[in-house]
């Protein structure tokens, strides 16, 4: 497939660095927090770190995967809220799982494009205050009983109501075309592509172990603040072992090759997540660091209804056009960080790179685009350690990508893979 | 946190009962606030013999807008209103005859002095003394000012200045401290000055404008209340403290204008990092307050080698690795910083069941006095400051008795509050503070331990 090269761009926007709040398992730390006070407290964390108090920043942009409708305008509540300055614009936008990458693409286009200067990218969830709905019958009674002006006409649309109507609707993890939980298509690419259980468990454990590790050599003491008691990801299991993941059952696909537990699957999960961008000269007037920049980044989409498509696998296609468009091969890169939705999910994209068939007939391409050096994969953990609160992943991912490139000096690269509900990917280029 | 029994002693039916009872009653203490002149009334300024420093008061006074007042005799009239401060330059003691004339100017005017005033007595160290008797007559100061700190009552303090042949240009900062609402909770102190190149009078209200100050253990009690202060001074802070502590860091760091660095200053690369830190961001530091502590108490016969390892590691090894290493960090540590380390009044009176604790204290007490002349040398200063009974969230959860009697035995008859302690150590990060260095100011209201 022949890409077309890439217009060097005016300027590339830097990242400064990150703020999240620990992610919690649903129903825990946060059971009582909403979205605007995770986001808020997050952009609040990051002011602290950077000294942002009362700066007016170019935009913050952030989304929420679940929303109430109470959160129309979570962002810029989220910003009237913090300690930036009120007049800090911000929008909402929402890609299921992307979410998160999406908006620091965004800021950092804006930043590229000389539109503004600096801006906050961040994404938040919660699946233990999720939105519940009333069913549509229910919801075109209450209308009724709203519009009605009389007494009588109250009781008439009151008497409407039927006890089947009461059950609420809570929002599930679950694909709206196919009715099919996300675990469930994963679980349909895994057997596709033949992922064993041992080594979908042995990539949770080196999540759960990195991650450790990181958290004990101070790596995310300025990438995490603490919120509501919790310090660190309550999900994270440091003595997890290839072991004791193998004595829990599969919750997803069903009989003899179902390989998919609680272990190797990320949980639901309550959190929000922040990337401070800005441009370079913003950057040194305000005596803050570049950590990276950010390079370059693609979307795709597959048909993963009628085409014969994994849901996740969006990814892979996104991954060659972005290489090409700039000139690199898979494995140029120093790290690697693929979204940890499902241990299955990062095996099944990793092994349709490597194969010649699937590179030639379903992404175009001459040759495969290889395997990857594993030892550059998730090396500080990923999603199956600190979980998945769906819009807060992407920030988390650039935040602590952009640390390590630093860490590891100029000159180095990264990259970044996240698959998305709908059938979506986002891939991002990083280099420090 | 509320002092409810001064409260009380303060109210119409408290004073009746607590006069009645004959009960301590413990003063409302003059703290500053800013915009708040010097004093709140006139000073008188005296001296016994010869003194070369009263005309140097007398004019810091006035540039400060206060009235000066001659002495009176005992029997003299009286000179309009109550003073405020009284101040006795000694510098012209040659024997203990000439003590009486101290008496003769003090007694009289430490009579007339209102509420939260202020007696400051300037004198030459005893060590450089010319004969014994001259040594003897300025040491009797000693004696005399705590003894006159603990007569004084209404919140008013005694404190002692040694100002060496020599060091007469570094007395305006301390003469301003120990008057004014800063030194609050510092009474009945004995401290010296130096000899130092002091800086053109700074902005006196914004002491601090353009520095960077680190403040360790800033995420809750004396070191948010130091962080608070330091701001308002002007600073630039960082403000430190563990990861777990993090959210209520960067509550405080939000609230001041300021940074929060989530670090344990006893991690192994602690001292790298907040170079970096300070490097990358800040382009170095000007004041560094090395205030994070902890306490593990046992009795020595109980006390286990975590208990004692964790307390030596927080309290003193971290203050002395990141000092050394700001030391040999080319450029991070400004020349004139300051440098300020938080003892104990445990670590010079001893403390049961706080053998470790005490042991730390202690121990920064000498690390202070060691490391002074080197930071003389590059224009810096390295001090010390004690807290005595500080009521924090800490004290607060103390048993109700051991509380009350802890807040108690000392002459101002309450606990100090954090920000006492802050006050101390922003007037030391000043840059007019450069002739105070190698000292441990305690700040206890004349606490009866260790005294
Ligand atoms: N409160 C008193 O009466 C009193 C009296 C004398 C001395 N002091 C001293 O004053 C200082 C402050 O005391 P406080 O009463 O505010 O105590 P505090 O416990 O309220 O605050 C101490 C702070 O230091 C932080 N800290 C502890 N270990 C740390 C580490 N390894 N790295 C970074 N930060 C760390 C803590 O998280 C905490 O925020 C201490 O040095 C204490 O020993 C207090």
């Amino acid at each position: 497939m022949a890409a077309p090269t890439r217009p060097t761009p005016a300027r590339r926007a830097a990242i400064v660095g990150g703020n999240r709040i620990p992610f919690a398992r649903s129903n825990s730390a946060y059971a009582q927090a909403s979205n605007q006070d995770m986001l808020t407290a997050t952009i609040d964390g990051l002011v602290a770190r950077f000294g942002l108090q009362g700066k007016q920043l170019g935009e913050v942009v952030a989304g929420a995967v679940l929303k109430h409708a109470r959160d129309f305008n979570l962002t810029r509540e989220s910003v009237l809220g913090s300690r930036l300055s009120a007049t800090t614009p911000a929008y909402d936008v929402q890609q299921a799982c992307g979410t998160g990458l999406e908006a620091a693409i965004l800021v950092a286009n804006k930043i590229a494009l000389g539109q503004i200067e600096s801006g906050i990218a961040g994404g938040v969830d919660t699946t233990s205050d999720a939105p519940l709905a009333v069913s549509d019958d229910l919801r075109r009674v209450l209308i009724g009983l709203n519009n009605a002006k009389t007494v009588q006409d109250r009781l008439k649309a009151l008497g409407r109501i039927r006890p089947g109507m009461i059950a609420p609707e809570i929002p599930r993890n679950a694909e709206p075309r196919t009715g099919l939980a996300m675990g469930e298509h994963a679980a349909i690419t895994a057997k596709e592509w033949q992922i064993g259980r041992e080594e979908q468990d042995e990539l949770a454990v080196a999540s759960h172990r990195n991650m450790a590790a990181a958290y004990d050599r101070g790596f995310f003491d300025d990438l995490v603040t603490p919120f509501l008691g919790l310090s660190r990801d309550n999900n994270l299991r440091p003595e997890s072992s290839v072991e004791k993941l193998a004595t829990l059952k599969p919750v997803f696909g069903r009989g003899e090759g179902a390989t998919m537990t609680a272990g190797n699957s990320t949980p639901l999960t309550d959190g929000a997540s922040t990337v401070l961008l800005g441009s370079d000269e913003w950057a040194a007037e305000n005596g803050l660091p570049v950590l990276a920049h950010l390079v370059d980044a693609q979307t795709a989409a597959v048909d993963y209804v009628h085409g014969g498509e994994g849901l996740l696998m969006a990814p892979v296609y996104a991954m060659p056009v972005m290489l090409a468009r700039n000139g690199l091969s898979l494995q140029d890169f120093d790290f690697y960080e693929i979204h940890e939705a499902f241990a299955s999910t990062v095996l099944s994209s990793l092994k349709a790179w490597e194969d010649e068939d699937f590179c030639k007939t379903r992404l175009g391409l001459d040759r495969p685009l290889g395997s990857i050096d594993r030892s550059k994969l998730n090396v500080n953990g990923s999603s199956l350690a600190a979980g998945h609160p769906f819009a807060a992943t992407g920030g988390r991912i650039v935040a602590q990508l952009a640390k390590q490139l630093h860490e590891a000096g100029p000159g180095k690269r990264g990259l970044i893979s996240v698959c998305a509900a709908g059938g979506q990917g986002v891939v991002a280029i990083l280099e420090s | 946190m509320s002092d409810w029994y001064r409260d009380f002693a303060n109210s119409g039916f408290g004073t009746t009962i607590t006069r009645n009872l004959g009960l301590p009653r413990p003063a409302v203490l003059r703290r500053y606030e800013p915009g708040q002149p010097l004093l709140p009334g006139p000073a008188v300024v005296g001296s016994a013999g010869e003194g070369r420093l009263r005309d140097a008061v007398t004019e810091l006074l006035r540039a400060e807008g206060v009235h000066v007042q001659s002495p009176v005799t005992a029997d003299g009239a009286t000179d309009g209103e109550k003073p405020a401060a009284v101040i006795l330059d000694a510098t012209g003691l040659r024997t203990p005859a000439d003590l009486a004339s101290a008496h003769d100017f003090l007694s009289p005017a430490v009579k007339r002095l209102r509420a939260t005033g202020r007696v400051l007595i300037l004198a030459d160290p005893p060590s450089d003394a010319a004969s014994p008797a001259q040594a003897a007559a300025r040491q009797a100061l000693d004696g005399l000012v705590r003894s006159i700190a603990k007569e004084l009552r209404n919140g008013s303090t005694a404190n002692l200045v040694h100002v060496p042949e020599g060091a007469e240009g570094s007395i305006a900062s301390p003469v301003r401290f120990f008057l004014s609402g800063r030194s609050a909770y510092v009474d009945g102190q004995v401290m010296s000055v130096a000899a130092a190149d002091i800086p053109a009078a700074a902005d006196d209200e914004r002491p601090l404008a353009g520095k960077v100050a680190v403040v360790t253990g800033a995420a809750r009690g004396i070191g948010a209340a130091i962080a608070k202060v330091m701001a308002r001074d002007g600073a630039h802070v960082v403000a430190v403290d563990i990861p777990a502590a993090g959210d209520t860091l960067a509550e405080v760091a939000n609230e001041i204008g300021g940074t929060a660095l989530q670090l344990d200053i006893t991690a192994d690369d602690a001292p790298q990092r907040l170079i970096e830190h300070l490097r990358e961001r800040h382009g170095g530091a000007d004041v560094v307050v090395h205030n994070a502590g902890i306490t593990r108490d046992k009795l020595l016969v109980n006390m286990d080698a975590a208990r004692w390892n964790s307390v030596m590691a927080v309290n003193l090894q971290a203050q002395l690795d990141i000092t050394q290493a700001l030391l040999d960090a080319e450029g991070v540590l400004k020349p004139d910083a300051r440098v300020v380390c938080v003892s104990s009044q445990s670590g010079i009176a001893g403390n049961r069941g706080q053998t470790n604790y005490a042991a730390s204290k202690a121990g920064v007490i000498g690390m202070v006095r060691a490391w002074a002349p080197t930071f003389a040398e590059r224009g810096a200063t390295i001090n010390a400051v004690a807290p005595g009974f500080i009521v924090t969230e800490m004290t607060a959860k103390m048993p109700f008795g051991t509380r009350e009697v802890g807040s108690r035995i000392n002459s101002l008859q309450q606990g100090g509050l954090p920000v006492d302690v802050a006050e101390t150590i922003a007037w030391l990060s000043q840059p007019g503070s450069a002739g105070v260095n190698g000292q441990t100011v305690r700040v206890c209201g004349q606490s009866m331990l260790g005294a």
